[in-house]
């Protein structure tokens, strides 16, 4: 037995080719039906959990699985605006707590979320280094964020510009780092945080400047009378937040005009949940209500029905490969009658030369299925994440 | 008169295929002989080196070999006879391409359980590759040795069991001049160190007169095949040496 599986192994280290192209053939057959749904279940489960734990998401109308994604995974398309006096009409309605979302802006490739605290407390995610959210302009990274750019608490991140050819549009803004989020292995972990007024000023609607009544900002002025003071395109503007200039940021306009991506709206019960739904029923509403569980069930639905042919025709590639791989055994057989012959002619017994090749079998079949095991391994491991990046 | 090794009687052998038959009423081989077995190609003398070594099986006769009577084992048990009291090599040398020199030397004990593989059989196969002066290729895979060096590890592979009959078909027939003289040699030299039998099929008529005796199927009663008759090589009676001076004793 030890002697047979030796002269196998020998065998299918001399013809490592063929050795190699057979096991990568078996290990993928063998992988892909079951890595496929290890991926498509982790992934699911990961996808509905972070659904179940959002009750409600608020949106202008529009694509509800271009909302939720942005809401949930901060990862898909922005979808329609909506107006932050949202926020004020769900508060009135006592029904939910609501939680803003704008989620538009990025920095160096890591969505900005801006919020409130009350999301932190929302999701359960805890500063572990530096502080919280204290002062516009500050932001709080994801664990994975910091990871990746090896930034600690005291440092700074700059928002990325929406457009390089858009020199009217946003400019970058230097964000202090006052805190580092725990790992939640979540997209919470690859998103950067920032209040939500801090995200209006990325986005142009809030900004500081020179102060004009000053005599150094005299250049900086186009006219002047007793109530308003026009300046002209030399006027400085800060593109960081700091103690000294704080005091220059403000916003034209009502607050209640400014964007918003999403509200996580959180009804205190069942009964405040149908009341709140009932309440955005109305065709002229130019919002929507909609639970992230249906939606994400509806997205999932798919993805197993596609998984579900994606698997018949891996198992029918899978059969002809099957039948393949026999049909090299069986030739192989042939073309070695010879070698066989040998053996038997110098006194070699059947059941040793008959082990050789069933070692060979085996040898073959139980790389393939280690080797299976270990993909399947790995995406169970990062293919989650993989996938969701690839379906986001 | 030696003890004798082979006793072959009313042997009859036909292929199932074709007209060829051989038949050979009585053919005894003494142990300790050298033989070389010789005679036009076809006439049947690799398939009496088969029946001597319990590789094929006669339709009728018997074949004793070192006592033991062949052509009553099962298959079984010829295999387990052979691989402990043959030696067999071959024109093509048959060496397993995928196999070092050291591993074909050792193939015989890796492909039989009754034979037991440890550290003396390993020093044995050493001493063997070193003998016939391929101790320094022992790690290199047979395709990688030259014609010689070939027929050489396959005659260590048929020594190493220490075997009391050497069955060589045209050991010689692929090899130069020089490597001809020299497996002979390492052939005749174990036969007389161990006085075991060497029986030799050879087309080489240079070389026969360093057996001690000659089987020659032209002396048999043989009719070619196509001529209507049936193909027969028929061994009359006991050859023994022949007495025309080509016979030479080493």
């Amino acid at each position: 037995m030890k002697d047979s599986l030796y002269l196998a192994w020998r065998y299918l280290v001399y013809h490592r080719i063929k050795t190699a192209i057979l096991i990568t053939s078996i290990t993928l057959i063998v992988f892909l039906p079951v890595g496929l749904r290890v991926l498509v279940s982790q992934s699911a489960d990961q996808l509905t959990t972070r659904a179940q734990a959002t009750p409600l998401i608020v949106g202008a109308k529009g694509s509800p699985l271009e909302l939720v994604l942005n809401s949930l995974y901060f990862e898909s398309d922005v979808p329609a605006l909506m107006k932050y006096s949202e926020v004020a009409r769900i508060d009135m309605t006592r029904l939910a707590q609501a939680i803003p979302l704008y989620v538009r802006f990025r920095a160096r490739g890591h969505p900005i979320v801006g919020t409130t605290i009350d999301y932190f407390e929302f999701r359960g995610l805890e500063v572990v280094q530096g502080t919280n959210l204290t002062m516009l302009g500050d932001c709080v990274l994801g664990a994975r964020v910091a990871e990746a750019l090896g930034v600690e608490p005291g440092g700074a991140v700059i928002s990325s510009p929406e457009s390089v050819f858009d020199i009217a549009g946003v400019y970058p803004l230097k964000m202090r780092v006052a805190g580092i989020l725990g790992f939640s292995d979540s997209p919470d972990d690859h998103a950067v945080f920032v209040d939500i007024k801090t995200a209006w000023i990325i986005e142009g609607a809030g900004h500081g400047h020179q102060d004009l009544s000053r005599s150094e900002a005299v250049g900086s002025v186009l006219s002047r009378d007793s109530a308003t003071i026009v300046a002209n395109a030399a006027v400085v503007q800060y593109n960081e937040i700091t103690p000294d200039n704080i005091d220059s940021f403000h916003f034209h306009g009502d607050l209640g005009d400014n964007n918003l991506t999403a509200i996580i709206a959180v009804p205190s019960d069942q009964r405040s949940e149908a009341l709140l739904r009932g309440r955005y029923e109305s065709a002229d509403d130019m919002s929507q209500v909609v639970p992230p569980v249906t939606v994400m069930d509806e997205l999932l639905d798919t993805i197993l029905t596609v998984q579900s042919y994606v698997i018949v025709a891996v198992v029918v590639v899978g059969l002809s490969t099957l039948a393949t791989a026999t049909l090299v055994f069986i030739l192989s057989l042939k073309l070695r009658q010879r070698e066989i012959q040998t053996m038997i002619r110098i006194g070699g017994s059947r059941a040793s030369i008959g082990w050789i090749v069933v070692s060979e079998i085996v040898v073959v079949l139980s790389t393939s299925v280690v080797l299976a095991l270990g993909l399947t391994f790995i995406t169970s491991r990062f293919g989650s994440a993989a996938i969701r990046a690839l379906i986001l | 008169m030696g003890v004798e090794l082979i006793r072959i009687s009313n042997l009859e052998f036909r292929y199932s295929e074709g007209e060829f038959c051989l038949e050979i009423p009585s053919l005894t081989i003494e142990r300790g002989t050298t033989a070389a077995v010789i005679g036009p190609s076809g006439c049947g003398k690799t398939t009496l080196l088969n029946l001597m070594a319990g590789v094929t099986k006669p339709m009728a006769g018997q074949v004793l070999t070192n006592a033991v009577e062949v052509t009553a084992l099962s298959d079984a048990e010829r295999r387990n006879f052979r691989i402990r009291n043959i030696g067999l090599v071959f024109q093509e040398f048959e060496l397993l391409e995928y196999l070092t020199v050291l591993d074909n030397i050792l193939l015989p004990y890796r492909i039989n359980a009754s034979m037991e593989l440890d550290k003396a059989v390993r020093d044995r196969a050493v001493e063997l590759a070193n003998q016939v002066d391929i101790g320094d290729k022992l790690n290199r895979h047979a395709t990688k040795l030259s014609q010689g060096e070939k027929q050489r590890v396959a005659v260590c592979r048929a020594l190493l069991p220490d075997p009391v009959l050497l069955l060589a078909d045209e050991p010689t027939g692929n090899l130069d001049p020089n490597n001809k003289g020299r497996v002979l040699d390492i052939l005749l030299d174990y036969a007389a160190r161990t006085g075991a039998t060497l029986v030799t099929v050879t087309h080489d008529y240079d070389l026969i007169g360093r057996f001690g005796r000659v089987i020659d199927f032209r002396d048999f009663h043989s009719v070619p095949s196509g001529s209507g008759e049936r193909a027969t090589s028929r061994i009359a009676g006991n050859p023994g040496r022949r007495d025309n001076g080509e016979t030479g004793q080493r």
